[in-house]
């Protein structure tokens, strides 16, 4: 049952990534209405600020990890074998 | 003290010390008979002191159960009964009873009033949890778990060189509660480091991936939950307010993030993401406010079950598949739909996205952040939690579940849903994550303040959405950047792991070298010198001395024959002779006295 779910959306994967897109837009547009009464700080209230900073956030993280990973970080699997 | 208290660790003890003798056909009862026991008991203990003990000098308290303690305990042992079930069909009794008795080390940690009964359990944890890291079977497991111990023997030695310094500031109380945190003594923070070694911050941290990749396949179920978690709990209770604390466990939610994106197997990414979560509860005792402790609180409960469903994720996979690495897996919802619906669910709820169990509790630590004017903290742990659902909600299921199939025709074959009682667990746990979610009084209603906060505002849901989502976006994006390496990462294990390769090089190059050298200056500079004086002391015994001793013999018997001529024959003469000189010397010496 979950099987033939799983394989009927990816038979339909244009779909869901369009669907997967429009619900983006309408959660960052969402922000521009929603009640910023209990916001914590001032650079809260500019349109869609978590929006940009959950992006921002994936990337920063992965380009930080990878070049911190690169520089030495990360090495071959059979290292600390004698 | 009461007369109705009965530590739920004997329970656990005592059943699984009987564990062998229970016979087969009930044996699986028995194993979930005895934590769904533990768990009552629990549930059932009066608030109170309990099991007040003299024992020499000492005061100790086995039972003190509060709210606080309430809250841990109770996790504690629901994790029990779900980690036995998982690991049911387990034949080896004791893989069973090394996990039990690790639970029961943990539920007296949580339960101990005085310090030396807390670490009198919190060693009897790290002794038996070993065995779970060991029971692997693998080399690369016996190096794990030896490493494992070596460092938290060495935490323990300075929790107990605290409780010892402080046994003796304060005139022998080792009452555990709240320590003077705004002036921590030499006492104090030696205590912290064995806490923080335990809560794994860094940099005293590296030996959970370690342990945790290397374990079998259900004892990291059981590690997941209790060493760290325990170890937050010793903190609230100790040192709640440790301006410390907020810093470090800010690191430690970056910190494991970053190690996340790199990280190759599976497991060893969930371990880093304990890190990382456990960097909230830090973070939210280093604060201190009562909002910040209910917060580390319903953390550490909601981080237990959500951790423990992944880790019977990956688990499940591992068991069924025997690789753990994504770049040996991949494509595999043909065959293991359900677990990845599980894991998804455990992912989602790590995330924190709303009617998942992690929204209604980390909210509250970054909450607490920002209502201490502590934006920083509130501004970076978004951030970690965006690193979160990088990695566990999205990393994880992607590349085991879909993404390129990199299994090998044995993998794939092997590859199927795993047996009912691992099923039946995982279904519970996820029910559980979504329930705590969905309803917070249950969580809410057990923490040791009363709670006056909402997670459920329209603000809060939007601002979780959008960066869950957007961080989807950029996931999707990146996808090329997060393809899996067969790599390690090299951590703060490297010191120790190479410096005891360091060490045995040094003992067997350069102490060998020495040796040899000493060896050689000892012979040509001592031996040959000594043969030689020995030599000579040979020629002058022979000459001189035998020359003397000799001379003085043959002086002796000249002497002798010499004397023999003046003797008289007969013995009467002789005597008579002799008696009446001793007669003379008499008479002479009395008068002239």
């Amino acid at each position: 049952m979950l099987l033939r779910l799983i394989e009927f959306l990816r038979q339909r994967l244009r779909q869901v990534i369009y669907v997967s897109c429009g619900l983006l837009a309408l959660v960052a547009l969402i922000d521009v209405f929603v009640d910023k009464h209990h916001a914590h700080t001032k650079v809260e209230h500019l349109p869609a600020f978590w929006s940009v900073f959950g992006f921002l956030a994936c990337v920063v993280i992965v380009i930080a990890s990878k070049a911190f990973g690169k520089a030495g970080i990360m090495t071959r699997e059979d290292y600390y074998d004698e | 003290m009461s007369d109705l208290w009965f530590h739920p660790s004997l329970v656990l003890l005592a059943g699984g010390l009987l564990l062998p003798l229970v016979p087969a056909a009930a044996k699986k009862a028995w194993l979930l008979a005895i934590p769904l026991l533990t768990f009552a008991s629990i549930v059932l203990l009066p608030q109170g002191t309990h099991g007040v003990v003299s024992f020499l000098q000492f005061t100790l308290v086995f039972g003190r159960v509060d709210a606080l303690s309430n809250v841990f305990a109770y996790i504690m042992g629901l994790m029990a009964v779900i980690g036995s079930l998982y690991g049911l069909h387990v034949k080896r009794d004791v893989e069973h009873m090394a996990a039990w008795t690790y639970v029961a080390g943990s539920i007296g940690a949580i339960y101990a009033g005085d310090l030396l009964t807390l670490f009198l359990f919190w060693e009897l944890m790290a002794f038996s949890s070993v065995f779970l890291i060991w029971f692997r079977g693998r080399e690369e497991s016996l190096g794990a778990g030896f490493r494992y111990l070596l460092v938290h023997v060495a935490g323990g030695v300075s929790l107990l060189a605290g409780i010892i310094l402080h046994y003796h500031a304060t005139n022998g109380d080792l009452t555990f509660g709240l320590f003077d945190v705004e002036h921590p003594t030499l006492a104090a923070w030696l205590i912290v480091i064995g806490f923080v070694l335990n809560a794994a911050v860094p940099p005293l941290h590296a030996w959970l991936p370690d342990a945790y990749g290397e374990a079998t396949f259900n004892g990291s179920v059981f590690l997941c939950a209790f060493t760290t978690k325990t170890a937050v709990y010793a903190l609230i209770r100790g040192f709640a307010g440790l301006d410390i604390l907020v810093v470090l466990g800010v690191i430690m939610a970056l910190y494991g993030v970053v190690y996340a994106v790199l990280e190759n197997d599976s497991r060893r990414l969930l371990a880093y993401h304990i890190i990382s979560q456990v960097g909230y509860m830090v973070a939210g005792v280093g604060l201190g406010t009562t909002l910040a402790i209910n917060g580390a609180c319903a953390h550490a409960f909601a981080h237990i079950l959500y951790k423990g469903l992944l880790f019977m994720g990956c688990g499940s996979v591992l068991h069924m598949t025997g690789k753990s690495k994504f770049t040996d897996l991949g494509g595999l919802y043909q065959k293991m739909p359900w677990t990845f619906l599980f894991t998804l669910i455990g992912g989602l709820s790590i995330s924190a996205f709303p009617l998942f169990s992690g929204f209604v509790s980390k909210s509250m630590i970054v909450q607490a952040g920002f209502e201490d004017h502590k934006l920083w903290v509130g501004f970076l742990l978004l951030l970690a939690s965006a690193g979160t659902f990088l990695h566990t909600g999205l990393k994880v299921p992607y590349f085991i579940w879909f993404g390129k199939n990199h299994c090998s025709k044995e993998t794939w074959e092997r590859a199927a849903e795993p047996p009912w009682n691992m099923m039946t667990a995982m279904a519970v746990t996820s029910f559980l994550c979504i329930f705590i979610g969905c309803y917070t009084p249950y969580l809410y209603r057990m923490l040791p303040y009363p709670v006056e906060f909402e997670p459920y505002t329209a603000y809060h849901v939007s601002e979780t959405l959008q960066i869950l989502l957007f961080t989807g976006l950029g996931f999707f994006l990146l996808i090329k950047k997060l393809e899996p390496e067969a790599k390690i990462s090299l951590d703060l294990d490297w010191p120790y792991r190479m410096g005891g390769r360091a060490f045995l090089w040094l003992a067997r190059k350069p102490v060998q070298a020495l040796d040899n050298a000493v060896g050689e200056i000892h012979r040509a500079g001592g031996l040959i010198p000594l043969m030689r004086s020995a030599n000579l002391v040979n020629v002058f015994d022979n000459r001189v001395i035998d020359g003397v001793v000799d001379g003085f013999a043959g002086s002796f018997r000249t002497l002798g024959s010499r004397l023999r001529g003046a003797q008289r024959g007969p013995l009467q003469q002789n005597l008579a002779l002799a008696l009446g000189a001793a007669a003379l010397l008499i008479v002479a010496l009395v008068f002239l006295n």
